[in-house]
């Protein structure tokens, strides 16, 4: 295989948007600072943008040993990778953004609700017995409660 | 969740109890903070009943269409009033410890 016959620039622009589609939920979202804004994924995004632009040329290049299927290859490979970025976008900037309103949870001031749940060992667990309950051998000062949306 | 356990100490030492709840069953939980080494309480609301009290229900959000609470975070004194609380806009994004931490050193 001639190196001359293989368009290694538009490979190179789709793998890194894949990577930069896959790294931000197997990576950058467990530090804080890539996870509130994924800049090292748009920045991943950024670097294969301009691989595929190099990879486009390259494939409508006039040289071409096969030229047709070159500009096709070169043609579908560039559009998966628009729909893998637009794709990521819609993912964190509308996807995470569809949440409902929660007008009427509890604001700072106003009483939590109480509850009694079971815990990771059945055994059931009250607001009000959390708040009495000693942290480190001494009287406790609150509750930090997360609700989070579940594992599956 | 991650980032609470990693500061569970800092948590401890201001007095504070963080507790997690989701409607994922006990078993569920469970094999959450094996994986994960969560040492705080994970509590099981299966039917969201605890997340409708909150407003929190996130309507056929989660696996298989059901009802999931929407991520928030409350930090609640010892008389059960509410002194902080987070309802993310984006859930790709949560609360700094560091910020939670800040306001837990302040209760009394």
């Amino acid at each position: 295989m001639n190196v001359r016959r293989i368009n290694w620039p538009l490979w190179v622009g789709f793998l890194l948007t894949l990577a930069a589609f896959m790294t931000y939920v197997s990576v950058f979202v467990y530090f804080p600072v890539t996870r509130d804004f994924p800049w090292a994924n748009l920045l991943i995004f950024a670097v294969a943008a301009v691989f595929l632009i190099m990879g486009l040329r390259r494939g409508f290049a006039s040289d071409r040993p096969r030229p047709t299927r070159s500009k096709v290859v070169a043609s579908i490979v560039s559009v998966l990778s628009v729909a893998v970025f637009g794709f990521f976008i819609f993912v964190f900037f509308i996807g995470g953004r569809s949440l409902p309103a929660s007008d009427r949870a509890p604001q700072v001031g106003e009483r939590a609700p109480e509850f009694s749940l079971p815990d990771t060992t059945g055994k059931q667990v009250s607001l009000t017995h959390l708040l009495s309950t000693p942290v480190n051998g001494l009287a406790p000062k609150g509750v930090l409660l997360i609700f989070y949306r579940g594992y599956w | 969740m991650r980032s609470i356990e990693q500061n569970l100490e800092n948590f401890k030492q201001a007095g504070i109890h963080p507790v997690a709840i989701s409607v994922d069953s006990p078993e569920t939980s469970r094999d959450l903070s094996q994986d994960q080494g969560y040492t705080f309480p994970i509590l099981s609301d299966p039917g969201a009943e605890v997340a409708r009290r909150y407003d929190l229900v996130h309507v056929g959000a989660g696996a298989n269409g059901g009802n999931i609470a929407r991520p928030a975070e409350f930090l609640i004194d010892t008389t059960g009033t509410v002194r902080w609380l987070n309802l993310t806009d984006n859930y790709w994004v949560r609360a700094r410890p560091e910020e939670i931490l800040e306001v837990a050193q302040s209760l009394k």
